[in-house]
């Protein structure tokens, strides 16, 4: 026999799966929400992406190159997800030198200094915006309005999100019924139209993308059905308590960035937990957190801040959730 | 809904190239080199010398324990040496090599083709008759069929499950045999039925072969007892517990054996040796292997005689394509590379599966993104990355306590492994360093 054989141990094939394959996946999954936020904000949501997602790749790059000095793997594609996921937490109007400062923390803390992709703890782009939130509130917290191509980069006409009308307005002892009259309805907050981060804002757009990653298995349904449910239901029963206080499910499921965070941010492999029930738990949190930030907090949006706590206990929840195991005993 | 197991499993490309190729008989070789270990177990004894005359079917290594079993010679010659050549593999090991002269059978073998039905023998009887036959399972697992039929004391069979899923991608030796053979592998199980004093049997097959199903259903009417049960098409379903779960409903407890839910698998391939054993006097010297590959030239099934050159097999169906990067003795999913076609087929060799060079080569192995589909496709429930990192890290206290053991080394998480991660390897070596201290704490 004259041909070289190779001897390697079982199995023989493989499923073809690979990283590329489900980072790009999602990124697919995303285009529906990017394309709804170039509609609703024209060329300044042009603007922030590319500036996002070019300035991700290159940090990565550089870090990777000059101070890792590894071969860096930029073609991976979670550079391209952080960047776009960047550029949907922020408004559509933030300065090009302030987006460069959310993708050097969000690269270089976030992610680089675990020692890059699989290792880190934090959602990186989350850990980028919510660095951000808090260095720069002010321009951070100026929504420009959805007004297609009429919205302007320079001097955007703002106002606020549906989350921090009611904020405000209950603070000031406004009853809710009357507060909703100022809200878009249901119709136009699952279609988008409101202020808000440019990429949180299209309900429907984000929802297809769960479509889509759940069709092609790139995602399992646990961690985005526990989140939204445990909102659904802990917001219900706030809203049933007290319905001029609190208000109802469906307010708090489309407003804010709650849709873009269950779908796209807490459903991050790295960051999330390894077992179907850890990620349920891990889910569960991230909803809690979320309306108790919302309704009881300083912030009118609590989203990040509850992934990222949550994130924080998912080596906890890997240690002691662990899956169901054959043959054991069922309690 | 069609019936499969609890946990995990995954769903592989089929392959089933050979399925609608009969089975052929491969001409008989003309050296045959039959290894004395060809089973768990204890390797037999070899009751030949050098230039003795034997005939097919004559006894030349005897079973040397309980858990060990005999071995016949498959052709008629003289017995040209014993000495320790390389099996599959890959190690030397004592085989029995006989030149081969026409082919004379032991005259107590009836080699008529007539089916009998009729089965006489009692209990203590048919379990003689399979150990002397060397019978073990012919799934691949090699274990003594004897053993199996022995309930320990205290325990007691309720079902006897026949694993006719062949789940392996590639394989359709079951599938030919099933087609086949379909009244003599319904008689073999009966007698294990009368064997193990159970009164209800079940076929498990993969709905991929609805043919089977569809013939052995028909024929299952006139056999009192035996169910045929089709299952969902899913790896690893042809793994014992995976099949008992599958069929029964039943999770045997970590470390337990089937016994313990009160079943006792064997495969379908091991239910015609045993109607040949029993009814036909006929002992395990041949059985049915697939050759198969996509750029071979003619997949297919043939009955071979133990101890033939694999190479033999490879040349019936059109001879070693150019392109072949790797040999797999068995199939893709847990079969053993082989490093040479010079090596004897044996009695677990179930299949044989050419991959082309651009198949067989490992991808890059990248970061474990923790994605936790390796933990969703475990069939056993464990968590493969996790297990890597700690047999990469020696924490062999933490991979017992993590269940390392109960790996049956399917393969669906490397298979899954979207970063090509070695997974198994390293859970192999793992459990290998387990073992051993488990062993040594006794």
């Amino acid at each position: 026999m004259n041909t070289k054989v190779l001897v390697a141990p079982s199995p023989h094939v493989h499923s073809g799966d690979s990283i590329q394959k489900n980072m790009y996946g999602v990124v697919f999954a995303m285009l529906p929400a990017l394309v709804f936020s170039f509609v609703y904000f024209g060329m300044g949501a042009i603007i922030v992406t590319l500036t996002a997602v070019a300035s991700c790749y290159l940090f990565e790059f550089l870090i990777s190159k000059y101070l890792l000095k590894k071969v860096p793997t930029i073609t991976d594609g979670s550079a391209l997800i952080t960047g776009i996921l960047l550029a949907f937490n922020v408004p559509a109007n933030l300065p090009i030198w302030i987006i460069l400062i959310g993708a050097l923390v969000a690269i270089g803390i976030g992610k680089m200094t675990f020692g890059g992709l699989g290792n880190n703890v934090f959602n990186p782009a989350l850990v980028g915006r919510v660095f951000l939130l808090i260095s720069f509130p002010v321009q951070m917290t100026s929504w420009p309005k959805p007004l297609g191509f009429d919205t302007a980069y320079f001097d955007a006409q703002t106002g606020a999100t549906p989350l921090a009308l009611i904020k405000e307005g209950l603070k000031k002892g406004e009853p809710l019924s009357q507060l909703m009259h100022d809200v878009p309805g249901n119709m136009d907050l699952l279609m988008g139209n409101m202020g808000g981060s440019m990429g949180e804002v299209a309900g429907i757009a984000l929802l297809l993308g769960l479509a889509y990653m759940l069709f092609k298995k790139i995602i399992t349904w646990h961690i985005p059905v526990a989140v939204l449910g445990t909102v659904a239901v802990f917001s219900g029963i706030l809203h049933m308590s007290n319905p001029e206080a609190y208000a109802g499910p469906l307010f708090h499921i489309l407003t804010g960035g709650l849709l873009l965070g269950a779908i796209f941010m807490a459903t991050d492999y790295v960051t999330s937990p390894m077992s179907n029930k850890g990620m349920i738990i891990y889910g569960i949190g991230i909803g809690l957190l979320t309306v108790i930030i919302r309704v009881f907090g300083a912030y009118p949006e609590g989203v990040s801040f509850a992934i990222l706590i949550m994130n924080a206990f998912v080596p906890l929840i890997n240690v002691y959730v662990k899956p169901k195991r054959f043959g054991e005993k069922r309690k | 809904m069609l019936k499969t197991f609890s946990l995990g499993g995954i769903h592989p490309a089929e392959n089933k190239l050979s399925a609608s190729s009969a089975i052929q008989v491969l001409p008989i070789p003309e050296t045959v080199s039959i290894p004395i270990s060809q089973h768990i177990g204890a390797p037999a004894t070899p009751v030949v010398k050098k230039n003795d005359e034997v005939k097919v079917g004559q006894l030349i290594a005897k079973s040397s324990g309980f858990v060990s079993a005999n071995i016949h010679s498959s052709v008629s010659g003289t017995v040209f040496k014993v000495d320790d050549i390389m099996d599959a593999s890959g190690f030397r090991r004592t085989s029995i090599i006989i030149k081969v002269d026409g082919d004379e059978w032991m005259e107590t073998i009836d080699r008529s083709e007539d089916l009998v039905k009729e089965i006489s023998a009692g209990k203590e009887e048919i379990i003689k008759k399979i150990a002397e036959a060397g019978i073990v399972g012919l799934g691949g697992a090699t274990f003594p069929a004897h053993v199996k039929l022995s309930v320990p004391p205290g325990k007691t069979a309720e079902v006897l499950i026949i694993n006719a899923v062949e789940c392996e991608p590639y394989l359709t030796s079951d599938h030919r045999v099933m087609l086949e053979k379909g009244d003599e592998v319904l008689v073999g199980t009966q007698i294990l039925m009368k064997a193990l004093g159970v009164d209800r049997a079940i076929v498990g097959i993969e709905n991929n072969k609805p043919d089977a199903i569809a013939h052995l259903t028909k024929l299952a009417g006139n056999y009192k007892g035996i169910e045929i049960c089709p299952l969902k098409t899913q790896y690893p379903q042809g793994g014992e517990k995976q099949l008992i779960s599958a069929t029964i409903k039943r999770e045997i407890p970590s470390g337990a054996l089937p016994i313990e839910v009160g079943a006792v698998v064997q495969n379908v391939g091991t239910a015609l040796a045993v109607y040949e054993a029993v009814q036909k006097n006929k002992p395990l010297f041949e059985r049915v292997a697939t050759i198969t590959g996509k750029s071979l030239k003619n997949p297919s099934n043939w009955k071979f005689r133990i101890g033939t050159p694999v190479k033999d097999l490879i040349d019936a169906a059109g001879g070693l394509p150019e392109d072949t990067g790797k040999i797999v003795g068995g199939g893709p999913m847990m079969g053993k590379a082989l490093t040479t076609v010079d090596v004897p087929l044996t009695k677990g060799s179930s299949g044989l599966l050419l991959l082309p060079r651009e198949e067989a080569v490992r991808k890059e192995s990248k970061p474990c993104i923790r994605c936790g589909k390796c933990v969703s496709v475990c069939p056993m429930g464990l968590e493969p990355f996790l297990l890597m990192v700690l047999a990469d890290k020696k924490a062999y206290e933490r991979l017992e306590s993590d269940a390392v053991m109960d790996c049956i080394e399917c393969g669906s998480c490397s298979f899954t492994c979207p970063a090509n991660r070695p997974l198994l390897d390293y859970i192999r070596l793992g459990k290998g360093k387990v073992g051993q201290i488990m062993r040594s704490r006794k």
